[in-house]
């Protein structure tokens, strides 16, 4: 019995690895390419979790250390100051900023909770964008809506993640080496944020998200852990941003707009908030529906020879009834952790006996 | 130990507390009674750093507690259970009680992400300390339910075993026999001696009159947040200012009630 997770883990592991190629045999290689966006958004999702599935901070503004993490990478690895330093270094460094900022603007919201937060976040996250849009002048630091582009490939000890490369004999498209590169960084991602929720500080932002004032006299540092939490999450997003930038090798303001960060709230939602594996399968949902929706208006012309219905309309018709659904059937979740959804189940129970409680404290 | 100096407490118009002054011994149950809104819990509030305190000092063994965090004043050894449960209902009782050692274990993000020897001794010393407090509760066997699930004084014992978790040499308990059956409430006196016999001071808000003679070694009376009587409980029993506010009480409590 014992061997049956470790036959899983074996399958996980091949079918992780022939993903890319079967992937490109079956659809194409531009779907592969949909792959590495998946990955990406794994990343963020996971750092958002962070943030508002463990210590129940609900962040609108999380796609500001996207975008932090990303400029970074393309300020020191680009001919926009003509700074070229390696992947390996740039890469930590977008992370450490994002995570400083995230501490930055996590300690002025320290005292908000839920909606006030979300709206103050929300803010921030703009601030953020407005100011990449608009600091293109007096000093160009930004390039302001235009973006930053050729910004440098990835390089890691000679081993260029660009055109196609030969690696133990297969040629491989860089969608399929980002894909490695990404699956990598995504496996540590998962590794940390499963780590970090089994342990005293993962327990501490529980405590936070259930009862602040209880976790606070029971001796949790409430401000201390919230900003943690937000400066974890803040890393993982600047990370992100810096894979992206290095993948796309071209950034502009318009892709960390709030709709980003809402998307991946939403992912989390639609999977299972604090729960690991749903954050996952959300993630990947919504990176690759929206893709295979594309091809609605293929069909269209095809069976009609003219698009009636245009897929990015549909796409947010069918995003928001999918939202509406899920909260019908399954509030807490595709794959919700047990907690949750015993929290949803019993929430009228629990409500029940808070008040019969109140009603004997006072008796 | 815990000495309360001229403790006043408003919150806009309304005044909770005035000039409150008293201490509690080392090693005593001392029991705080009062009627409804007299002020009893606003003063375990300020003692616990969740209020400030308008005007006045409070100290633990000298260290001032007034206007700091609550945290900082667990990691003192004052521990605390609420009126009005205040449990992490979607965690398991056992999980409840293993959040109350956090202050008194140290491992960061970088001990619980590399989870090393020292990580896992100390997870490993936190969840038998939480067993220990669970069975010393009298929850033998419901460490995996959740909290929010439990019965009603399964989850005022749990307060308190998460409370001891935190290793307080002060526990303040907010009517923690609130809601239960006589039986109940005999088994909770006994758990409150034996907590004081394993050299713990106790501070007691409680209705049960009965309940307070019984354990209380001392006791003082809140009303209209004013200290009106202090002694032992059959000093305090028999004091007419004590008997007027119970009384007035009740003839305030029966004129409000058609
Ligand atoms: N946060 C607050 N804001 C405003 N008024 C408050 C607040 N907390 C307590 N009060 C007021 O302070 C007074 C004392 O309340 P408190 O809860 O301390 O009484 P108590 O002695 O604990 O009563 P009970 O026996 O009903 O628990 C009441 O008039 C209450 O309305
Ligand atoms: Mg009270």
């Amino acid at each position: 019995m014992r061997r049956k997770p470790q036959i899983a883990f074996f399958w996980l592991s091949v079918l992780l690895v022939a993903l890319p190629f079967l992937t490109g045999a079956a659809l194409g290689n531009s779907w592969v390419r949909v792959l590495d966006f998946a990955l990406l958004y794994v990343m963020l999702a996971l750092g958002l979790n962070i943030v508002v599935g463990y210590a129940g901070l609900l962040d609108l503004g999380y796609v500001a250390f996207y975008a932090l993490g990303a400029y970074l990478y393309a300020w020191l690895a680009s001919p926009h100051f003509g700074v070229h330093l390696p992947f390996w270094a740039v890469l930590p460094l977008g992370a450490a900023l994002a995570g400083l900022f995230g501490v930055l603007l996590g300690a002025p919201t320290l005292r908000l909770r839920g909606d006030y937060l979300a709206i103050v976040t929300l803010g921030f996250g703009e601030i953020i964008r407005i100011f990449m849009n608009n600091l293109n002048a007096p000093v160009n630091i930004t390039n302001g809506p235009q973006g930053i582009n050729l910004i440098d490939p990835v390089a890691l000890g000679g081993f260029r993640f660009a055109g196609t490369q030969q690696v133990l004999g297969v040629s491989l498209p860089s969608t399929y080496l980002f894909y490695y590169l990404f699956l990598a960084f995504t496996l540590a991602a998962i590794f940390i944020a499963m780590r970090l929720q089994d342990s005293r500080i993962g327990r501490a932002w529980a405590a936070l998200r259930e009862d602040e004032v209880a976790a606070a006299a029971m001796g949790v540092n409430t401000r201390n852990l919230k900003l943690l939490a937000f400066a974890m999450g803040a890393t993982f997003g600047g990370l992100a941003g810096g894979l992206f930038a290095a993948f796309q090798g071209f950034i502009s303001p318009e892709s960390f707009n709030l709709w980003e960060s809402i998307l991946i709230l939403c992912m989390i939602v639609l999977g299972g908030m604090g729960h690991i594996p749903g954050v996952i399968l959300g993630a990947v949902l919504l990176t690759v529906l929206p893709e295979a929706l594309r091809y609605i208006g293929d069909w269209q012309r095809h069976a009609f020879g003219h698009v009636y219905v245009d897929p990015s309309d549909l796409r947010m018709l069918l995003f928001g009834l999918a939202l509406v659904l899920m909260m019908v059937y399954r509030p807490a979740g595709l794959i919700p952790s047990r907690q949750r959804k015993r929290e949803f189940a019993a929430e009228d129970g629990v409500a029940e006996q808070e008040q019969a409680s109140l009603y004997d404290a006072r008796g | 130990m815990l000495e309360v100096n001229a403790v006043s407490k408003r919150f806009g118009g309304v005044t909770a507390l005035e000039d409150v002054t008293l201490a509690v011994n080392k090693g005593e149950i001392y029991g705080l009674i009062g009627p409804n809104g007299a002020g009893k819990t606003t003063l375990f509030n300020c003692m616990t750093g969740l209020y400030s305190v308008t005007s006045g000092e409070i100290r633990l063994e000298g260290h001032p507690l007034h206007n700091r965090k609550p945290h900082e004043i667990v990691a003192r050894g004052f521990a605390r259970t609420f009126q009005n449960i205040r449990l992490f209902a979607n965690m398991t009782a056992l999980e409840n009680i293993m959040v109350g050692r956090h202050t008194r274990t140290r491992a960061g993000v970088l001990g619980a992400v590399l989870r090393c020897e020292r990580t896992r001794a100390e997870e490993r010393a936190i969840r038998e300390r939480a067993r220990e407090l669970l069975d010393f509760a009298g929850l033998h066997g419901k460490g995996r339910f959740l909290a929010g699930h439990l019965p009603y004084g399964d989850q005022r014992r749990l307060e308190i075993a998460r409370a001891l978790a935190t290793d307080p040499h002060l526990l303040a308990l907010d009517e923690p026999v609130a809601g239960m059956n006589p039986t109940e409430r005999r088994q909770m006196g006994e758990l409150f001696r034996r907590l004081r016999d394993a050299g713990i001071t106790l501070l007691l808000i409680e209705h049960d009159v009965k309940l307070v003679m019984d354990v209380c070694d001392r006791v003082a009376v809140l009303d209209y947040g004013r200290k009106i009587a202090e002694g032992t409980p059959e000093q305090v029993q028999r004091d007419p200012a004590v008997i007027a506010a119970y009384l007035g009480a009740e003839t305030r409590a029966a004129g409000a009630a058609p």
